[in-house]
């Protein structure tokens, strides 16, 4: 009797082990495995809008915005799309929410997500309706309708990427961000904005000078870079809504400006003490106190997303190494303890990973490392010289320039170093990148 | 009567000659302490070819005019090749680096001396690096390159304030190849006059 109990309870425990997995139960992220999302990209089908009306001219938006949706959903990196020549479906017949949909005709061709959209155009006004569907449970795990002037519809569908990746991962994403940059297209180098995506590319400087090392402020409204326009190197600080440019007036060199998160506050390296260090100051070029104490270069900041501690450059064992200093404490460590010349330091704005660059057998790759400096692993290799890792205000991508095809360009990749790829094509070459944060609308 | 003529001939021939030569190497030996003097460059003469010549000189002595002329000449022509080799001898640096080698150093004494002969000349001391590294440091080491340059010349007696240093990091390479000759050279120090 006793024994018949005990094998019925391990029958029991071994049916109940072997059934939901091993994945972490995280709840409401089923869909995305956020320890490694894009190791399996989940396939997703955006079939064309429906035209609510019929109308020829809703119709081809229709298709316009259901290609905007998918393209940007693709570029996370975590979906597949699925080629629209496969899709069992025409929205002129089929319906758009979840008892009109057969979704056995998207699972069959390996849906595993579904976003259905409608719209009408009645003038100027635009209704869209968008929803999006988990095909194997047959439920909407989001839905949403926007009205507004039709010339606002790139917004609402980025709104509603923001939502699907809420969804999907508790994080709005990046489709509000933008990317400043250098390039010389023009002849001199000068700092450029364009999309998340690397479209709507921007010239925002004619100095016909040097000017470099953009960075945005945490509210995304002023761009802090670095120009020779008078004749040496000076911080501007540029307010995007009206062009108005102001610069520091500190002697010496002023460089590598780092705005302080949640403050109207940078850090930069400047040199009037005889030495280069990193100094805070406010945003209109006064000094608040100096934050490194020690001979030789100090150089590079970037800030913690809290605004607490600041990562930077120094020279202070010998060679080019990364340090953190905490503000309160007052506390360095070092990070970096690989290599012989580790720069160009980024801290990830979820806070637990720092990227940076380091120089080996004179090829530069970026790697990344907790901020603990424990475990490096590098993300690129042989292809060239990859530098200026930047991240993405969700934390999921980084931004780099990339020499592995001649001449310098700016490349994205997931954090894991996945999907490489070229964002932005220009004349000239292009470097220095700088992710902005998800508030520029 | 005969030997009379030869005679009257040798000496026509011989005389003109023994004073062409006197003359000659009179030129000579003043064009000497020109080219000597050069290096020092002293204090800018007036361009004009025509020193005090006219009316004071009873014979203008036409092989003496030309010789100050030619002084004058040499004396500019080494004023402006002190001042060239001034502008167009950098000074180079090992890979991460902004210490002075011996040859460095011997540069920045000649320009040194070049500045104590001019004192009113200001100078701008540029800090470059070679491409490799990465932009935001290497406009810091730049600047300790210049700045390296500038605290081995105010050693030597020269106000600092004459002095003007800038980095441009790497964004101003004289050489654009990828290669360690182009790197070598980009690695510098370079003067220029404000």
């Amino acid at each position: 009797m006793k024994t018949r109990f005990w094998i019925l309870i391990s029958v029991l425990a071994a049916i109940l082990a072997a059934g939901p997995g091993t994945r972490p139960a995280l709840a409401q992220f089923d869909y995305i495995d956020i320890s490694n999302p894009f190791l399996r990209k989940v396939p997703m089908a955006v079939p064309v809008f429906k035209s609510f009306s019929g109308s020829a001219r809703e119709k081809v938006m229709a298709v316009k915005l259901a290609r905007m949706l998918a393209g940007n959903l693709e570029f996370t990196s975590y979906f597949t799309i699925l080629d629209r020549g496969s899709y069992l479906y025409d929205p002129d017949r089929s319906g758009i929410t979840a008892p009109d949909i057969n979704f056995g005709n998207w699972t069959v061709i390996g849906a595993e997500m579904l976003i259905t959209g409608g719209l009408k155009l009645d003038g100027d006004l635009l209704e869209l309706e968008l929803r999006l569907f988990d095909t194997f449970k047959q439920k909407l795990i989001a839905g949403k309708r926007y009205r507004g002037p039709v010339k606002g519809r790139d917004g609402m569908i980025r709104r509603f990427c923001s939502e699907v990746i809420f969804a999907l991962t508790g994080k709005r994403g990046f489709f509000d961000s933008r990317l400043a940059f250098v390039s010389n297209g023009t002849g001199h180098k000068e700092i450029y904005v364009c999309r998340f995506d690397g479209k709507d590319v921007r010239r925002m400087t004619t100095y016909k000078s040097i000017t470099m090392l953009p960075d945005w402020s945490a509210d995304g409204r002023h761009l802090a870079y670095v120009s020779y326009r008078n004749g040496r190197p000076q911080i501007f600080i540029h307010r995007l809504a009206n062009g108005r440019v102001r610069s520091m007036t500190k002697p010496g060199i002023q460089i590598t400006p780092a705005w302080r998160p949640g403050r109207a506050e940078l850090a930069a390296t400047l040199s009037l003490s005889g030495d280069q260090e990193i100094y805070l100051l406010t945003a209109a070029g006064k000094t608040i106190k100096r934050l490194t104490n020690s001979r030789g270069i100090d150089v590079d900041p970037t800030w913690s997303p809290d605004g607490k501690k600041v990562a930077f450059v120094s020279k202070r064992s010998g060679t080019p190494q990364i340090y953190i200093k905490d503000i309160a404490t007052g506390r360095v460590a070092r990070l970096t303890y690989h290599g012989r010349y580790n720069t160009q330091p980024s801290w990830s704005p979820n806070g637990d990973l720092i990227a940076y660059s380091s120089m080996e057998q004179g090829q530069i790759n970026i790697y990344v490392s907790d901020i603990e400096g424990n475990n490096p692993v590098r993300l690129t290799s042989d292809q060239g010289d990859n530098e200026a890792p930047t991240w993405s205000p969700d934390g999921s991508l980084i931004a780099f320039s990339s020499t592995r095809r001649g001449k310098s360009r700016i490349f994205v990749m997931t954090r894991y170093g996945t999907d490489q790829r070229q964002l932005i094509v220009l004349d000239g070459e292009q470097s220095d990148p700088s992710w902005s944060p998800n508030t520029m609308q | 009567m005969r030997k009379r003529m030869w005679i009257s001939v040798a000496l026509l021939l011989i005389v003109p000659g023994l004073i062409l030569t006197v003359s000659c190497a009179k030129k000579a030996a003043e064009s000497e302490p020109a080219a000597v003097e050069a290096e020092p460059a002293p204090a800018p003469e007036p361009e004009a070819t025509q020193p005090e010549q006219p009316a004071e000189q009873e014979q203008p002595d036409q092989s003496a005019i030309e010789a100050e002329q030619l002084k004058a000449q040499q004396e500019e022509r080494a004023r402006e090749a002190a001042r060239n080799l001034f502008i167009n001898e950098d000074i180079y640096f090992a890979f991460d680096s902004a210490a002075l080698s011996d040859v460095a150093q011997q540069v920045l004494r000649s320009k040194a001396e070049w500045l104590r002969q001019n004192p009113d000349v200001t100078v701008t001391i540029e800090g470059h690096c070679d491409e490799r590294g990465t932009a935001e440091y290497n406009l810091a080491l730049g600047e300790r390159r210049a700045q390296s340059a500038k605290a081995f010349l105010v050693n030597l007696g020269i106000d600092p304030a004459r002095l003007n240093t800038i980095s441009y990091g790497e964004e101003r390479p004289v050489d654009p190849r990828h290669n360690e000759e182009a790197w070598a050279k980009n690695r510098r120090v370079h003067f220029t006059i404000d």
